[in-house]
């Protein structure tokens, strides 16, 4: 459970997000949507403990992470950016390598190894493997890096996506901060049902932004509804995603297209 | 696994080219021994042996100390190298550009100065922790002028352009410094500004030795982290790393071996800058590789270099930096070409 109380954050004076309340269950795809400069991606770096928030608190399963040590909070949780640059021609397994980072001391062990190849069968990059990652094109580096997040979050005995039924003792934190930016139509739902996978094991708490709103309606549990660095409203797509808030909050007008299995699909004027 | 066996090879390979260079230096300058020789003034420590003669004194106190002290120079200036890059993400910075060894050079013309004016008295560590001193101000006055006045991060070209103007200043105090001085070693300002080995000798091998090896072991601790810090500054946070902590660490690690192989040696610049790039070029960017590779590749160029200085005008030498700057100016100028590995 992430439970963010009462937090706003300043930078020089001006509040990027202003009391905002907001939990997280785990089990559940968590998705923030807002226009620009709502505050979605500072939301989630205060969520992540990258940045402290002035006032209010951050709980990861009741404890407050303000003091937390950049070591232990890297076991439990992990984020993927939008776009990461290498400074040196790293390969790609380095690169997915340091995902395990937080778990070993000097040398990978083999467990780690393990993962890491894991990792790279699953999201399609082995091939890639020995390549240096600033050959990559945008869409296969955002592939890479989000096989290092989840070798990150990855434990050792669960093996398959969606994990056993045991519940471990300490939840493990998703951040997804506009992931999708790099990656064309067939990667974005590819990427997002592994996201959906990976969410549905137990103890996974899983806080994402997109742009896309349609996205956000077919593959989140939840949607957090951001808009001047307040929280509009917090639900169910179908809460959330009515004509009224869309208008005021995007200044667009949708019309609303019934699609199978009860959905909705919104196209703007 | 392939690539690190391929790099404990080429860790091995450098180790060897290291003390095969150490070999030729000890062998060769502006008198050759013979391994016969060698032996000899080498025996002639041990007790019971006739005292050595003035042959064998020249190798024991002169030569042997030089060839020591340049290994470890240049392995301080590696590893300065491949640190100030990791720090910094980009492979263009060393120690000389960003200050520190200009200001470690002012910080021992100043105590040869004053000493000789104020009489004080000098113990074998005061030198090296003046050239720290020094070292520390010139690169803590680099990164106060250089950050920019919106983010507080200093942007690489600002960098490069104040280390070019505090380098200035601290030279020419050195100028004034040695246009003062009554001490010899003061008054050489060739001395400061292009390097020598020529003033080694078993204290100055002493003192570099600690900081060059306490240094490189202490950042190989770091290695795991500078890593991290390669794909950025958030994402190193997010893989544990308290990167505040870490670029104080790192900055201080380089400042002392930098500052204090200056001490004794003067400005040598571009071997920090070249070696990085050279191991890279072979074995990838992996800092635990990086570090001990620039470590032996560093003190193997160096001592390549003070080979060239002492063989090239015998009897007389040439100062090192001469040649270090020979061979580093165009490869800094040709990495400056390559617009991908700027800004």
């Amino acid at each position: 459970m992430l439970q963010a109380s009462n937090i706003t954050f300043r930078v020089n004076g001006k509040a990027l997000i202003s009391d905002v309340s907001v939990s997280f269950a785990p089990g559940k795809l968590h998705l923030i949507i807002g226009p620009n400069g709502a505050g979605k991606s500072t939301l989630i770096k205060v969520l992540a403990r990258l940045l402290r928030s002035q006032d209010g608190k951050v709980e990861y399963e009741g404890e407050d992470v303000r003091d937390a040590s950049e070591a232990d909070l890297a076991r439990r949780r992990a984020v993927l950016s939008q776009a990461v640059e290498v400074a040196f021609p790293l390969t790609t397994r380095e690169v997915v390598m340091m995902g395990r980072y937080p778990h070993f001391g000097g040398r990978p062990g083999p467990a780690d190894e393990k993962i890491t190849d894991e990792l790279m069968e699953l999201f399609d990059v082995t091939e890639f493997s020995a390549r240096n990652y600033q050959t990559l094109s945008g869409g296969e580096r955002q592939r890479v890096n989000f096989a290092r997040v989840l070798a990150q979050l990855w434990r050792a005995d669960s093996g398959t996506l969606s994990t056993s039924s045991l519940t471990p003792s300490t939840c493990r934190y998703l951040f997804l901060d506009e992931p999708l930016t790099f990656l064309d139509i067939r990667h974005q739902i590819e990427f997002m049902k592994k996201v959906r996978d990976f969410t549905d094991a137990s103890d996974v708490v899983t806080v994402g932004v997109v742009h896309d709103l349609n996205l956000a309606a077919r593959f989140a549990d939840q949607i957090v509804l951001l808009n001047d660095g307040r929280v509009v409203s917090t639900g169910t797509a179908a809460e959330v995603l009515t004509a009224f808030r869309i208008r005021e909050v995007f200044g667009v007008e949708p019309i609303f297209v019934p699609v199978n299995q009860g959905g909705i699909h919104l196209i703007f004027d | 696994m392939e690539q690190l066996r391929t790099r404990r090879s080429l860790l091995f390979a450098l180790a060897l080219i290291a003390l095969v260079v150490l070999a030729a230096s000890i062998r060769y300058g502006a008198m050759d021994f013979s391994v016969a020789d060698i032996a000899r003034a080498l025996r002639s420590l041990l007790p019971g042996h006739a005292e050595p003669t003035l042959d064998q004194r020249i190798f024991l106190e002169l030569r042997l100390p030089r060839a020591i002290l340049c290994l470890l120079v240049g392995a301080s200036l590696g590893v300065g190298g491949t640190l100030m890059q990791a720090l910094f993400r980009n492979p263009i910075v060393e120690p000389g550009l960003v200050g520190t060894s200009s200001g470690a050079a002012f910080g021992s013309a100043l105590f040869f100065v004053l000493g000789g004016i104020l009489h004080f008295s000098e113990s074998l560590w005061s030198l090296p922790i003046a050239a720290c001193i020094g070292g520390i101000i010139s690169t803590y006055l680099v990164f106060l002028l250089a950050r920019s006045r919106e983010d507080g991060r200093a942007s690489i070209v600002m960098l490069l352009l104040t280390g070019l103007a505090v380098n200035a200043l601290f030279m020419s105090a050195i100028g004034f410094l040695s246009y003062i001085a009554r001490d010899p070693q003061a008054r050489s300002i060739t001395f400061w500004s292009l390097g020598t080995l020529s003033g080694a000798n078993w204290n100055a091998v002493e003192i570099v030795a600690v900081s060059t090896i306490g240094g490189t072991l202490l950042a190989l601790r770091y290695a795991k982290q500078l890593n991290a810090l390669m794909i950025g500054e958030e994402e190193a946070t997010y893989l544990g790393v308290n990167v505040n902590r870490l670029k104080w660490i790192i900055l201080s690690i380089n400042v002392v071996i930098v500052a204090v192989a200056t001490a004794f040696t003067g400005v040598i610049s571009f071997v920090g800058l070249i070696v990085p790039h050279i191991l890279r070029m072979m074995g990838g960017a992996d800092n635990r590789f990086l570090i001990v590779g620039s470590a032996l590749t560093g003190a193997t160029l160096l001592s390549l270099a003070d080979l060239v200085a002492r063989l090239s005008l015998r009897p007389a030498e040439l100062p090192i930096g001469i040649v270090t700057s020979a061979v580093g100016v165009p490869v800094f100028l040709l990495l400056l070409r390559r617009r991908r590995y700027v800004f």
